[in-house]
């Protein structure tokens, strides 16, 4: 099986540090259908470190598309034009020969650039540590099987437990908004029994903590759900927003 | 120096109970004063960190990732096994224990298996507190599937995201001890060396890699749970970034590594389809159980399936040989890794292979999809439903099960994998081998710790499916946070430690010089390059199946190897920047010495057992041949400067509740 090669022109965005104005760089690759987009960056790479050159900087790790490092911006859409997919696990098929492709890093006040593509998701760690948990201490649980939960419920929790945390919906987001994300941990952690007794002080503390990280207000643009590899649905948008209003009004009283 | 494993005393169902009813305990207030390095926040790492966090201890955590959910356990897919015996299928912790042994071919320490079967049961309720999402039948109740190498069902999933789950679940309780303070937390912070003073782990160099910095960082005892090897093969199902340099700078410090040559080839990847290929995929093996493993019995119709003159549909069945079927009658598709490995490789050594390189075999799944399709029609009240609808509905169970698999196969290959049978190849994926750990899980360097696939404890010479996940958080919640309190209870008068003492700044001092001679060599090649032919000469002379005269030339190979690395490597930029260059240059130089050890070890060990199939050792059937008498020993090598020979010591293996047998699976 013979495979035809595909010429292809990248423009990537290269800007050395956080403080450094960066521009966009091109360069031409021969890439083949059933390379990953990351391959093709590594044959680029490869090029750049035979001319001496630095190669061009972009997070990656798991390569099949759960650990969320990976966060580019493929023609304009975060991951690419393969819905549903990350950006290591879109394949050259997905392209032609002769194209001409885009790649920059995901843009939003709260991911300041590292170098080239590499951005800093630290935010995310810090949302998730104001109250993205169940408070349980190792040793506290009792069996497993005294707690039935309805397979649907759980289902559904597992669905939005699905989110690799890769930032694309914040990077689709005209707002630059983390909606998606914070919705998908609540609704994980609130949707089960487990989760139950801290649901209110966890969608306060989270929104709150996504507030004071710079992401921006969500206006139900829904651009999120359509970048999200793991597309979660904007359905736990709406959830969070009914638990959020409902806590709040709670927690004013009780002031 | 004898390596002492220090098993304490007593019955094997009993010993964990003894020891942790009668372990020195470190009282509250003391604890806050003593201070825990822990390295790595996979599932080991993030589970003993967290754990540590709530009892008291002052614990600094370290990843080179940007966040700790990004560790390599995050991939896991296919499940966690548990002795709950909720199928009433006649598990228990004794089984679970036995099927462990018995799968890594009497290679593995009897005691911590043990206590890790023990363990089992613990994590799953731990996890489903936290709000792990496992997969629950219609009831309400807990859900399992079988996996290979055994006959109860015992494995706990969600989808085929296991491992996600569990580590978002490890991680967020990591998370709350971050924002307790009981957890002080460091991202994009790699380790380089380890700091002993006093013959004692106290602390570590680590480099900020975003800015280059080298930062010392001092404590009481040091925490190693920095994953496996796996990518000294270049090609493997690890994650690009998972690396052995830190396991092997604590080498370096007179740390011992046990068992390298102890690797898992599984036999369910993606095959590999060109040069340029970066990595391996995994498909889970919890597909056996409903997919059938084939390839053509005429040779003619695999040349013609290579050449894509036919594929795999228009083979018909008589013409299809279900080879694991065949040989092994009552496992089947089930077999363990190692078993079903080597047969796809006898399968296309024999030339039946059905991909354009000859390295794949069929994994079918249309027999189950017939028979789930039937068993729905019925339960729907169709009894006499057509093909179409059968197979319809029997596409849906399966996508209900494997959806997400199937879904990540078709991405990659281009087919549907509803209706083409999938391909798939052997792939390196995991090492048993590791630090070795006595019954603490203490390496022989005092107050150095090691959990997870970096410590070579559990799995002997093969690993059971769905036991990685387990013995990671067995490790982590259950077993280090007590046996770290027999080292800290003797340590509580010691006043924390000074990192700007003359060992941490000659530590500091090397790490420099390291970074430094790697820059500087300023030739041609790329890292990568380098990475991909010490890939290369590792699969082909320590790969599936190894000889005595191969492990000699792969040995030399990888110093020539190693000659040509330091004169001719070319690494851009500085020491003092983000360099991923850099990072992934350190971390080839080891896997560079640790693959010479590999070789080494391999050659050592004159018999076959589980993941080490010497050709020289092997039944008339072909399968794997133990030798008890001279080889039921942990090789643990002590290597500290590569220009000498490593030093082998042997840690005696005795088994005192299980009988030595052959392995049969048939
Ligand atoms: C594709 C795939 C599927 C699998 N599926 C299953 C399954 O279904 N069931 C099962 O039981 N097992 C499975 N396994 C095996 C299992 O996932 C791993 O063995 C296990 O997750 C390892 O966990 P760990 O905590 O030991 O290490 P890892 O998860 O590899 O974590 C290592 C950590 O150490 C850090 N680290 C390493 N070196 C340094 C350093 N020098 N400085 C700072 N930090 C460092 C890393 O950043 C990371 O946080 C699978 C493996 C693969 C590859
Ligand atoms: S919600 Fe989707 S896009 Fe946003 S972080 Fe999670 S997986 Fe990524
Ligand atoms: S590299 Fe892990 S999701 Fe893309």
């Amino acid at each position: 099986m013979a495979l035809a090669n595909m010429n292809l022109t990248l423009k990537v965005w290269r800007q050395s540090n956080n403080k450094a104005k960066g521009n966009f760089e091109t360069h031409k690759v021969v890439a083949n259908e059933h390379m990953s987009f990351l391959e093709m960056l590594d044959v680029l790479n490869e090029q750049l470190i035979q001319e001496q050159k630095t190669p061009v900087a972009f997070e990656h790790d798991c390569r099949e598309g759960i650990c969320g490092a990976c966060s580019m911006v493929i023609n304009g859409q975060p991951h690419g034009p393969q819905r549903g997919t990350t950006t290591c696990q879109l394949h050259m098929r997905q392209f032609k020969d002769g194209d001409t492709i885009v790649v920059e890093p995901f843009r939003a006040k709260a991911f300041p650039v590292i170098k080239d593509l590499v951005v800093d998701r630290s935010a995310f760690d810090r949302i998730i540590q104001s109250g993205g948990y169940i408070s349980v201490n190792t040793g506290q649980a009792v069996d497993g099987n005294t707690l039935p939960i309805e397979k649907d419920l759980s289902s559904q929790a597992f669905d939005a437990a699905t989110c690799i945390g890769c930032g694309a919906c914040v990077a689709a987001c005209p707002n630059a908004s983390a909606m998606l994300f914070t919705s998908a941990k609540v609704s994980h952690l609130n949707l089960l029994p487990q989760g139950a007794i801290e649901a209110e002080q966890r969608v306060l503390s989270m929104v709150n903590q996504m507030d004071e990280e710079g992401f921006g207000m969500c206006s139900n643009v829904t651009a999120c759900e359509a970048e999200c590899p793991k597309e979660i649905s904007v359905d736990n948008i709406a959830r969070l927003n009914r638990q959020y209003i409902g806590a709040s009004l709670k927690s004013d009283k009780m002031a | 120096m004898k390596l002492d494993a220090k098993v304490p005393q007593g019955d094997l169902a009993t010993k964990w109970t003894t020891y942790r009813g009668s372990m020195p305990l470190v009282a509250p207030n003391n604890k806050r004063r003593l201070d825990v390095i822990v390295v790595g926040t996979g599932l080991a790492g993030a589970s003993a960190a967290a754990t540590m966090g709530e009892l008291g201890y002052n614990v600094k955590c370290f990843t080179f990732h940007d966040s700790p959910r990004r560790a390599h356990s995050i991939a896991a897919q296919g499940g966690i096994n548990a002795a709950k015996n909720y199928q009433n299928d006649g598990d228990s912790v004794y089984r679970l224990f036995y099927d462990t042994v018995k799968g890594g071919d009497y290679r593995s320490r009897e005691a911590n298996v043990h206590r890790l079967a023990e363990a089992s049961v613990e994590i799953i309720d731990q996890a489903v507190a936290q709000g792990v999402p496992f997969a629950r039948e219609y009831g309400g109740l807990l859900a399992n599937r079988s996996f290979g190498g055994v006959q109860v069902s015992r494995t706990f999933y969600a989808r085929g995201q296991t491992g996600q789950q569990l580590l978002l679940g490890a991680y967020q309780a990591l998370s709350r001890q971050i924002s307790n303070g009981n957890v002080k937390m460091y991202n994009r912070h790699e380790m380089l060396d380890l700091v002993k003073i006093d013959g004692k782990a106290r602390g570590i160099i680590a480099r900020n890699l975003l800015t280059g910095e080298l930062e010392r960082h001092a404590a009481h005892c040091v925490v190693l749970a920095t994953g496996g090897y796996g990518n000294v093969f270049y090609l493997s199902t690890n994650a690009m970034g998972s690396n052995a340099s830190a396991a092997w700078r604590v080498v370096k410090r007179g740390a011992c590594f046990a068992n390298p040559c102890y690797t898992q080839i599984h036999p369910t990847c993606i095959p590999q389809s060109g040069e340029y290929q970066s990595k391996l995929t995994l498909m889970s093996e919890s597909l056996r159980n409903d997919g059938r493993v084939w390839v053509p019995k005429k040779k003619e119709d695999a040349v013609a399936i290579r050449e894509g003159k036919k594929t795999g549909l228009d083979i018909p069945e008589e013409d299809r040989d279900y080879y694991l079927e065949r040989r092994y009658p009552a496992f089947g598709n089930l077999v363990p890794r190692d078993v079903a490995s080597r047969a796809a490789k006898v399968a296309c050594d024999e030339g039946n292979g059905i991909v354009p390189t000859g390295k794949g075999v069929y994994l079918d799944f249309s027999s189950a999809i017939q028979r789930y399709g039937k068993s729905q029609a019925f339960s729907k009240g169709m009894p006499n439903a057509d093909q179409k609808t059968i197979t319809e509905l029997g596409t849906k169970v399966i996508e209900e099960k494997y959806g997400n698999l199937f879904e990540m196969y078709e991405k990659i290959t281009g087919e549907n994998p509803y209706v083409m049978p999938m391909k798939i190849y052997p792939a390196v994926h995991y090492t048993m081998g590791g630090l070795w750990v006595d019954y603490h899980l203490e390496t022989n360097v005092p107050g150095l710790f090691s959990l997870g696939e970096a410590n070579f404890s559990d799995h002997g010479a093969n690993r059971l499916g769905a036991s990685a996940l387990m013995q990671g958080l067995a490790d982590g919640y259950f077993v280090i946070p007590y046996t770290i309190g027999t080292f800290l209870s003797k340590e509580i008068r010691t006043p924390s430690f000074d990192p700007d003492g003359p060992e941490f700044k000659q530590a500091e001092a090397d790490v420099r010089n390291r970074l430094q001679n790697l820059l500087d060599i300023k030739g041609t090649q790329s890292v990568e390059s380098f990475h991909r032919r010490l890939g290369k000469i590792m699969w082909e002379y320590c790969g599936m199946a190894r000889n005595a005269e191969g492990l000699k030339k792969g040995r030399q190979l990888i110093k020539e190897l190693r000659e040509e690395f330091y004169k001719d490597l070319f690494v851009p930029g500085t020491q003092d920047e983000f360099n991923p260059e850099l990072e992934k240059a350190a971390r080839v130089a080891d896997f560079i010495e640790l693959g010479e050890l590999f070789a080494v070890d391999a050659l050592e060990r004159n018999e076959s057992c589980g993941g080490h199939f010497r050709e020289e050792y092997k039944t008339e059937e072909g399968e794997a041949l133990r030798r008890d008498e001279e080889y039921a020993y942990v090789a643990a090598w002590e290597w500290p400067d590569v220009n000498s020979e490593p030093i082998l010591h042997k840690e005696e293996l005795e088994f005192k509740d299980i009988e030595l047998k052959t392995r049969s699976y048939k």
